[in-house]
C-alpha cells in the first residue's frame, strides 16, 4: 500500500526512526573531519573524538593509542546501537536488520576459511572478524576442508545457508574458489535481499531497492575489473552478477566480455546514472574509482533520509557509519605514519 | 528608577548591572589569577579563540595531561569500587600537592595496580582452571568407575549365560565376546563446556564425524567462574570417545571453537586418586597466595581511596583553568594573555583585590591590568539568589531567562506561585501532610545535598521550598474552605445557623435560620452534607477564581510599565500600558467590582446576564440586575472606552516607531553599519541602526493587539481552573472519606475497618497528595507562565555562567 505507510509505521518503526534519526544527527560533519585532518596525533583524534559521541567510548583508553583501538571502539559503538535496535524491533523490521548484517557474515565466513587455508591461528582470525557479523559457531569454520563440508558442519544452521545452494562442491578451498563462493554468496544474498525489500512493499521498496541496485552494480563492476587477467571464464562472470540492477541484463552481458578497465568504461557511461562516476576518472585509472563509487553511494544514503516512514533509514545509517569508521581508520593511520598529504585521499564527507 | 541608582531591597527585582571587562595577565601569573577568579566564582569569560580547534590551542597539551590523569582516576573509582570501598567525603587536609607530582604519583600508582592486577588475574586463572580440573576429574571419575562396574557384571552376566546355554550360544557371540579384550582403544576427550553451548558442540561433533562418536555430558549444579572469561557460567563436563587420528583432530578442533576447555584425564583409578591429591594440593596452595595478594591489592587501593577525591577535585579544577587559558588570547607581543567576559558591577573591587593577590603570590614584576570596555551586547542576567529564592527563580527561568535587567517575575512567584497552588489544592489536612514531607526534607538538608539522590526525589528535594510554601498556604485556604480530609471543623466559634426547631425536621425543605454572628472565617461547616453545599461553594470559588485572576492579570500589565518606564519607552507607557489597563479594567475589572457589590450588598443581581447584556444591548434598562446607581451609564462609558482602547493600541505604535526611526536615521546617514542592536525600541542607544521594516511591525503589532484583546477574554476564563481543580480536589477527597472511611466503618468489623483505612491512606497519599499536587502545580505553573508573564515578560535573555570551581565539583561525570 503505497502511500499509506503514514497510517500505522508509527505504531512499530516511529521510536526506533526516531532514534535512528538521533544517531545519524551524531555523525561527524565535515568541519569535524577538517579538524580530524589537521591532528598531528593519534591523541589529537582521541581529544577530538572525546567532544563527538565517541567520547564515553574512547575516554577511557590509556594514552599510547593505537589505530586499531580507535577502530575497535568506534566499531563497538556501531554494534552497541545495532543491538539495541535490534531488542527493540518487532517483525518485519527485525528480520530487515538481520538482513543488514549477512554481508559481514559473508565477509567473515570467507575470513576465517582464507586464515585457515593459510594456517592462522583461529584466535588471531576471531578478533579480524567484524563483530556485526559474528555466529555461534564461526569458530568451527576452521574444521572444514571443502564447501561441502563447510555447508554441512556449520552453515547450515546460519541465515546463510539457503545462499549456498549454488556452491556447493567437494572440491578442496582454495583461493580461487573461496573468491568465488564470496561472490556467490553475496549475489545470493542482494538477490534475496532485494526480494524481502519488494514483498515488504511502499517505500521501503521503492528506496531499497534504488540503494541495493546501486550496490549489485558496483560489485558487478568490481567483479568485472578485478577478474580481468585471471582464468575465470566469461560464463562464470557473468554468472556472479547480481539479477538486478540498473545494468541487468544488457549491461551484464557487456560487462561479461570486458578485457580492461576502458572497455568497462564504455559500458557504464551508457547508463546515465553511472556518467558522473567515470567522467570524474582519467582514463585507464582505477584507483580512485573505489572512493568515486563510496562518495555515490553516501550522497545516495544521505537522500534516503528525506523520506520518513521506511526502514532504508536503518539501512543507510548503518552504512553511513561504517563509511564514517573507514575515514577514521584512514585518517588515523595517515596520522600514525606521517602521511599526512594523502589524508584526503580516500575521505568520503558525509555531511 | 534611574539606572545605575538601585535599591538594595529591589535586588531581586532587576537582574545585577553587568559589565564586560578585558583583564591583560602576564603569562607567568596566568594560571593563579585564573584559579583565583574560579575561586571567586564572578567572572564569565568569552571564548576569544573560537575558530580553533581544541587541539591546536595554546594549553591543548596540559588538557590532554589532565584527561590522562582523569582516566586514571576513573580507574581507580573502578578499582575502589571492585573493592568495596566508598571514597571519604570529608577532605583529608594532607600536605598540598601540585600537578606535576600527582601526575607521577597517578603513574607510579595506576603501573602497580594494573601489575597487581595481572599477577592475580593469571593467579586466579590458574585456580579456576584447577578448579575445573577437578571437577572432571571427580565427575568422569564417576562414570568410568560406573561404566566398568557396568561393564564387568555384564561380562559376568554373559559368561554365566554362555556357563548356562552353553550348547545354544550362536558361535558368533563368542567371539564378540573375546573381541571385548582385544578391542581397538578407543580415544577420549574430556572437558567442560558452556551449557548452552552444549546443545550447538554435540550437533557438530556428530556432524563431523559422521555419528561416530560417544558424547557423555554431566551438568555441574552450580555455576563455574570461567578462567578465560571470569565470569560465572553453568557449565557441562564431557567426555567425547573417539576412534582413529583424523576423528581426534576434529574433536580437538571443534573443542577449541566452541571454547571447551580440555583437561587430561586417565582411566586408571590409582592414577586418578593421585591426580586429584595432587590438584587439591596445588588448588590450596594457590588459594593462599591469592588471598595474600587480595590482601596488598587492597590495602593499596584503601590508601588511594583517602586521597581520591583530593585528588579527583585537583584534577578538575586544573583541566578548567587550561580550558578557560585557552579561551585566551595572546597580545601581539607573547607575553600577556588577553581575557575578556563579563562580570556583575558589584564584583570590580573583589576581582582586582584577586588581581592583586595573584600577581604578589606569583612574584611577577608586572600586574594584571583590569579595564572596563563599552559594548553593545546584551549583558547575561544575573540574580543574586538564595537557596529559598533560588528554586522560585528556576520556575520562571524554565520558561525563559529573562532579558537583562527587565522586571523579574519571580520576585512575585515567592507569593503568587504557592497561592494559586493553594487556591486549587486547598485543605489543611493534606496541608499538613505535606508540609511534614517537605520539613522532613528541609531538617535533613545538609545529608541530602551532599549524597545522589533517584530522579524524582532530585526534583521533590530541589523544589523543597517551592513545596513548604505551598503546604503552608494551603493550610491556609483548607481553613478558609474549612475542609479536613474533606470534613469539616467549627475551629473559629460555632456555626451561624441553627434549624428553626429541636427536632429539626424541616431543615431540608424549609432551610435554616441565622441565630449567632457570621462564621468569623472561611466557610461555615453548616453547610457541608447539604444539598445546596455544591451550589453554593461554586459560585464562591468561581468569583473567587475571576477576582484572583484579574488581580494577577493587572500585577502583569503594570509591571510592563515599570518595563517601560526603566528602559525610558513612553511610547509604550502611552500606547501600551494605559490602553491594556483600560481595556481589561473596563470589562473585567467592571465585573470583579459587580462581584464585590454583590457580596456586600447580598443582591440577587445576576451577573452573568449584566455582563452579556452589556455587549448585546447596552441602552436597555437593568431593572432587577442594577447594582449601583447609573449602572447603564456607567456601562455605556465603559463599552466605549474598550472599544477606544482597541485602535490604541493598533495604530499609533507602528506610526511612532517609524518617525521614531527615520528620525535616528536622519542624523547619522553616515554611520557606519554595525552588527546588531538589541532592541529597536530603547531609546538611550547610541549609534547603530537596525533594518526598519514598516509592514513587518505593523503585523506585529496587530497580532500583539489581537492576541491582548482575545486573551484578556481567554485568560480571564483560564483563570476558572483555579475553582474546577479545587472542585475535583474536594471532590475526590469526600469521596474517600465517605465511600472508603465511613462505609467501612458502617461494617462494624475491624478487619473490614483496617482494610477501609488502609486503602483510604493509599488513596490519600496517592491520589490526592502525589497526583493532585502534581497537578495543582502544573496548572499553577500555567497561569503563571502564560496568563501572567505574557503581558510584560520578554524572557530572551541569557543566564550569567561565571567560572567558578564550586559549579565545577557539583558536577559529575
Amino acid at each position: 500500500m503505497y502511500g499509506f505507510e503514514a497510517m500505522t509505521f508509527n505504531i512499530h518503526g516511529g521510536y526506533l526512526e526516531a532514534i535512528v534519526r538521533g544517531h545519524r544527527s551524531g555523525l561527524l560533519t565535515a568541519a569535524d573531519y577538517n579538524n580530524l585532518c589537521q591532528c598531528e596525533t593519534l591523541d589529537d583524534i582521541k581529544m577530538h573524538l572525546s567532544a563527538t559521541e565517541y567520547g564515553p567510548y574512547l575516554q577511557n583508553e590509556p594514552s599510547p593509542l593505537h589505530t586499531t583501538t580507535i577502530v575497535e571502539k568506534c566499531t563497538l559503538k556501531l554494534v552497541d546501537e545495532y543491538k539495541h535496535m535490534l531488542c527493540q524491533a518487532t517483525e518485519p523490521m527485525s528480520t530487515f536488520l538481520e538482513y543488514i548484517t549477512y554481508g559481514h557474515m559473508i565477509d567473515n565466513v570467507v575470513l576465517i576459511v582464507t586464515g585457515t587455508l593459510h594456517e592462522r591461528d583461529v584466535q588471531e582470525l576471531l578478533e579480524k572478524c567484524h563483530p556485526l557479523g559474528m555466529f555461534d559457531s564461526i569458530a568451527t569454520l576452521a574444521v572444514a576442508q571443502n564447501m561441502r563440508e563447510l555447508y554441512r558442519l556449520v552453515l547450515v544452521d546460519t541465515p546463510l545457508a539457503p545462499y549456498f545452494s549454488e556452491c556447493i562442491t567437494s572440491e578442496d578451498l582454495d583461493d580461487m574458489n573461496i573468491e568465488i563462493m564470496r561472490n556467490t554468496l553475496y549475489k545470493a544474498y542482494l538477490e534475496d535481499f532485494y526480494r524481502f525489500c519488494q514483498k515488504l512493499g511502499g517505500a521501503t521498496a521503492e528506496i531499497m531497492s534504488d540503494l541495493l541496485a546501486f550496490e549489485a552494480d558496483r560489485r558487478a563492476v568490481n567483479i568485472t575489473i578485478n577478474s580481468i587477467g585471471t582464468e575465470l571464464t566469461r560464463e562464470d562472470r557473468r554468472k556472479l552478477y547480481s539479477s538486478f540492477g540498473l545494468l541487468y541484463p544488457y549491461g551484464h552481458e557487456e560487462l561479461a566480455i570486458c578485457e580492461d578497465i576502458d572497455q568497462v568504461r564504455g559500458v557504464m557511461e551508457k547508463y546515465p546514472p553511472y556518467q558522473p562516476i567515470f567522467s570524474k576518472l582519467s582514463y585507464g585509472e582505477s584507483q580512485m574509482l573505489d572512493k568515486a563509487f563510496y562518495e555515490e553511494e553516501v550522497k545516495r544514503l544521505c537522500l534516503s533520509f528525506e523520506q520518513q516512514f521506511h526502514y532504508g533509514v536503518f539501512f543507510a545509517y548503518m552504512r553511513l557509519r561504517e563509511q564514517e569508521i573507514r575515514n577514521l581508520m584512514w585518517i588515523s593511520e595517515c596520522v600514525a605514519q606521517n602521511q599526512k598529504s594523502r589524508v584526503h585521499d580516500s575521505v568520503v564527507f558525509i555531511f | 528608577m534611574a539606572e545605575g541608582v538601585r535599591h538594595s531591597t529591589m535586588d531581586l527585582f532587576r537582574s545585577e548591572p553587568m559589565q564586560l571587562a578585558r583583564v591583560i595577565i602576564p603569562v607567568e601569573s596566568a594560571h593563579r589569577v585564573i584559579s583565583y577568579l574560579g575561586e571567586l566564582g564572578l567572572f564569565q569569560f568569552k571564548d576569544l579563540n573560537t575558530e580553533k580547534s581544541p587541539f591546536q590551542r595554546t594549553y591543548a597539551n596540559q588538557i590532554k595531561r589532565c584527561e590522562e590523569m582523569a582516566r586514571k582516576l576513573r580507574f581507580f573509582k573502578d578499582q575502589m569500587q571492585k573493592a568495596g570501598f566508598i571514597s571519604s567525603t570529608k577532605p583529608t587536609h594532607a600536605s598540598e600537592i601540585i600537578l606535576d607530582e600527582l601526575e607521577v604519583k597517578l603513574g607510579e600508582q595506576e603501573s602497580e595496580l594494573i601489575e597487581m592486577n595481572a599477577n592475580s588475574e593469571k593467579l586466579q586463572r590458574a585456580h579456576n582452571e584447577l578448579l575445573e580440573y577437578k571437577l572432571v576429574l571427580k565427575k568422569a571419575g564417576e562414570v568410568f568407575n560406573s561404566a566398568q562396574r557396568s561393564a564387568t557384571t555384564q561380562q559376568r552376566e554373559h559368561e554365566h549365560r554362555r556357563v548356562e546355554r552353553s550348547l545354544d550360544s550362536p558361535l558368533l557371540l563368542e567371539q564378540e565376546i573375546t573381541d571385548l579384550s582385544k578391542q581397538v582403544k578407543l580415544g577420549y576427550v574430556s572437558g567442560l563446556i558452556q551449557r548452552d553451548k552444549s546443545m550447538a558442540f554435540e550437533r557438530i561433533l556428530f556432524r563431523a564425524t559422521r555419528g561416530n562418536v560417544f558424547l557423555k555430558q554431566y551438568s555441574i549444579e552450580e555455576p563455574v567462574i570461567d578462567p578465560v572469561s571470569e565470569h560465572k557460567v553453568e557449565k557441562n563436563v564431557f567426555i567425547v570417545f573417539h576412534s582413529g587420528e583424523r576423528a581426534k583432530n576434529k574433536v580437538l578442533k571443534i573443542c577449541d571453537a566452541f571454547g571447551a576447555n580440555r583437561y587430561p584425564f586417565t582411566d586408571d583409578i590409582g592414577k586418578q586418586i593421585q591426580m586429584v591429591k595432587e590438584v587439591t594440593g596445588k588448588l590450596s596452595e594457590l588459594k593462599t597466595t591469592i588471598d595474600v595478594g587480595r590482601h596488598h591489592w587492597k590495602s593499596v587501593v584503601q590508601s588511594i581511596s583517602h586521597q581520591y577525591e583530593q585528588w579527583n577535585n585537583l584534577v578538575k579544577k586544573e583541566k578548567s583553568i587550561y580550558y578557560t587559558l585557552n579561551m585566551l588570547s595572546f597580545d601581539v607581543t607573547k607575553k600577556c594573555l588577553v581575557a575578556e567576559g563579563w562580570c556583575p558591577v558589584f564584583a570590580t573591587n573583589q576581582i582586582q583585590k584577586a588581581l592583586m593577590k595573584a600577581t604578589i603570590d606569583s612574584n611577577s614584576q608586572v600586574g594584571a591590568i583590569f579595564e572596563i570596555l563599552n559594548s553593545k551586547e546584551s549583558p547575561p542576567t544575573y540574580f543574586r539568589t538564595n537557596k529559598f529564592t533560588n528554586s522560585f527563580q528556576e520556575i520562571v527561568n524554565a520558561y525563559g531567562v529573562a532579558k537583562y535587567q527587565e522586571a523579574n517575575p519571580g520576585v512575585f512567584t515567592v507569593v503568587t506561585f504557592p497561592f494559586l497552588f493553594a487556591v486549587m489544592f486547598g485543605d489543611w489536612g493534606h496541608g499538613i501532610c505535606l508540609f511534614l514531607a517537605t520539613l522532613y526534607l528541609i531538617l535533613r538538608e545538609k545529608s541530602y545535598s551532599s549524597q545522589k539522590l533517584g530522579d524524582i526525589m532530585e526534583m521533590a528535594f530541589g523544589g523543597r521550598y517551592v513545596i513548604i510554601m505551598m503546604s503552608i498556604f494551603s493550610i491556609y485556604t483548607g481553613f478558609i474552605y474549612n475542609e479536613f480530609f474533606s470534613v469539616p471543623y467549627d475551629l473559629f466559634g460555632q456555626s451561624a445557623y441553627d434549624c428553626r426547631d429541636p427536632s429539626c425536621r424541616d431543615a431540608t425543605t424549609m432551610g435554616l435560620i441565622k441565630v449567632r454572628e457570621t462564621y468569623p472565617f472561611g466557610v461555615d461547616p453548616v453547610w457541608h452534607g447539604t444539598r445546596s453545599e455544591l451550589p453554593f461553594l461554586n459560585s464562591v470559588k468561581m468569583k473567587m477564581s475571576i477576582l484572583i485572576g484579574v488581580a494577577q492579570m493587572n500585577l502583569g500589565i503594570i509591571l510592563s510599565y515599570f518595563n517601560a518606564k526603566f528602559f525610558r519607552n513612553d511610547i509604550d507607557t502611552w500606547y501600551q500600558f494605559i490602553p491594556q489597563m483600560i481595556f481589561l479594567n473596563s470589562l473585567f475589572g467592571y465585573l470583579s467590582v459587580l462581584i464585590i457589590v454583590k457580596w456586600c450588598t447580598g443582591s440577587q443581581a445576576d451577573l452573568y446576564h449584566v455582563m452579556i447584556y452589556m455587549f448585546l444591548s447596552p441602552l436597555e434598562d437593568l431593572e432587577d440586575n442594577q447594582l449601583i446607581f447609573g449602572q447603564k451609564y456607567l456601562q455605556i462609558m465603559l463599552l466605549i472606552l474598550a472599544l477606544v482602547a482597541v485602535p490604541w493600541m493598533l495604530i499609533p505604535k507602528p506610526f511612532l516607531l517609524k518617525k521614531q526611526h527615520e528620525e535616528r536615521h536622519r542624523g547619522r546617514a553616515y554611520q557606519p553599519l554595525h552588527s546588531h542592536d538589541d532592541s529597536g525600541e530603547r531609546e538611550s542607544n547610541n549609534g547603530g541602526h537596525e533594518e526598519f521594516e514598516f509592514s513587518e511591525v505593523l503585523v506585529h503589532q496587530l497580532i500583539h493587539t489581537i492576541e491582548f484583546v482575545l486573551g484578556s477574554v481567554s485568560n480571564t476564563a483560564s483563570y476558572l481552573r483555579l475553582w474546577a481543580l479545587s472542585l475535583a480536589h474536594s471532590e475526590l477527597s469526600s469521596v474517600f472519606y465517605e465511600k472508603v472511611l465511613v462505609l467501612s466503618w458502617g461494617y462494624n468489623s475491624v478487619t473490614i475497618f483496617i482494610i477501609g483505612i488502609i486503602v483510604f491512606i493509599f488513596a490519600t497519599v496517592g491520589v490526592l497528595l502525589i497526583m493532585e499536587t502534581l497537578s495543582a502545580f502544573l496548572h499553577a505553573l500555567r497561569l503563571h507562565w502564560v496568563e501572567f508573564q505574557n503581558k510584560f515578560y520578554q524572557g530572551d535573555g541569557y543566564k550569567f555562567s561565571p567560572f567558578s570551581f564550586a559549579l565545577i565539583s557539583d558536577i559529575e561525570e
